[in-house]
């Protein structure tokens, strides 16, 4: 690998900053949804995907089994197999590089990485390498900070911790809501599960909108 | 009772980190003609949506299966009008609990 890039080095930091500081407000949410403070770090280390991590703290905070919780994690982890796909032709990885290689495939290091196409392979490498490992120690770090402070903190409820998930999960959908389609998806989703809430299991209202989500990719949009 | 909490929530921690890395690691490993078809893209963008959002409805309104009126609610509408204001993620998952808990306060 040649020489770090300066343009790319700074937009891999920058990204990994931003987004490790978000792990504060995961590390906080799993000890609000009673997780402990290993359970919470291990989370982020060895799961590795914000909005999965969220989903497991969330659904089984509100109740859900454990399962109902891996599956609504695995179901928005998909997306991590299609960047896994998109670089592997490029990373080239073999052995354990590829091991490391799929664990810090996430949204950033993948968007950075394709990112830096203008200017060859060997960017979009340290791109990906840069922003994987720059959010996987910061993500981690901040991970601890949070779960440490709501820990000392005690009643999540008098911290408003138990709206500040919610709003984590809300702050993570608004970008993708680009259209019409798109937020009546949202609505639709949103409404159904509060409906379903109080008549099956916690955690199934959730995986279900997985199908409406299913009905409405189904067929092509004109 | 506490026990098989502990045990449910370890098992989701381990479950949700092998499922994660087999989601990924199979991304290195499989053709790649296999996910890219054109409905399987879109449905792919639509998942996180809906699952999303449901989230976000649950955790407003719901305890434990049941429906629950609280200042969750004040501090996620105060989470949204932040995001319409395009305030940063920070900002707006901060606002939500400031809000959230000064009400649980004066209650």
């Amino acid at each position: 690998m040649s020489r770090v890039n300066r343009a790319t080095a700074s937009q891999s930091l920058s990204v990994s900053f931003a987004v490790g500081l978000y792990g504060i407000a995961f590390g906080a949410a799993g000890i609000a949804a009673g997780f402990s403070i290993l359970q919470t770090c291990l989370l982020s280390l060895l799961t590795f995907s914000g909005a999965s991590q969220f989903a497991v703290v969330g659904v089984m905070g509100a109740g859900g089994s454990a399962l109902s919780g891996i599956a609504t994690a695995s179901l928005l982890g998909i997306r991590n197999t299609l960047y896994g796909l998109r670089m592997a032709p490029i990373l080239k990885v073999k052995g354990w590089k590829k091991v490391v290689a799929a664990q810090i495939t996430i949204d950033e290091s993948t968007g950075v990485a394709i990112g830096q196409e203008d200017l060859g392979l060997d960017a979009m490498k340290q791109g990906f390498w840069l922003t994987g490992f720059g959010v996987y120690v910061l993500w981690n770090f901040f991970t601890v900070i949070g779960s440490l402070g709501a820990e000392a903190m005690g009643n999540p409820s008098a911290w408003g911790l138990d709206a500040a998930v919610p709003a984590a999960f809300l702050g993570l959908v608004w970008p993708r809501l680009l259209g019409k389609f798109e937020r009546t998806l949202a609505v639709t989703a949103l409404v159904i599960a509060i409906l379903l809430s109080p008549y099956i299991e916690a955690g199934l209202p959730i995986i279900l909108t997985a199908l409406l989500a299913v009905f409405f990719g189904w067929k092509e949009r004109s | 009772m506490e026990g098989t909490l502990m045990n449910a929530m370890w098992i989701g921690v381990i479950g949700a980190s092998i499922a994660l890395f087999l989601l990924r690691y199979s991304g290195y490993l499989v053709p790649e003609k296999f996910l890219t078809n054109p409905r399987m893209l879109r449905i792919n963008t639509l998942i996180p949506i809906a699952l999303l959002s449901a989230l976000v409805g649950v955790q407003t309104l719901t305890v434990k299966g049941k429906w629950v009126l609280d200042q969750r609610l004040a501090g996620v509408i105060v989470a949204l009008i932040a995001l319409r204001l395009k305030a940063p993620y920070f900002v707006v998952v901060i606002s939500a609990a400031v809000t959230s808990a000064v009400i649980y306060r004066i209650k």
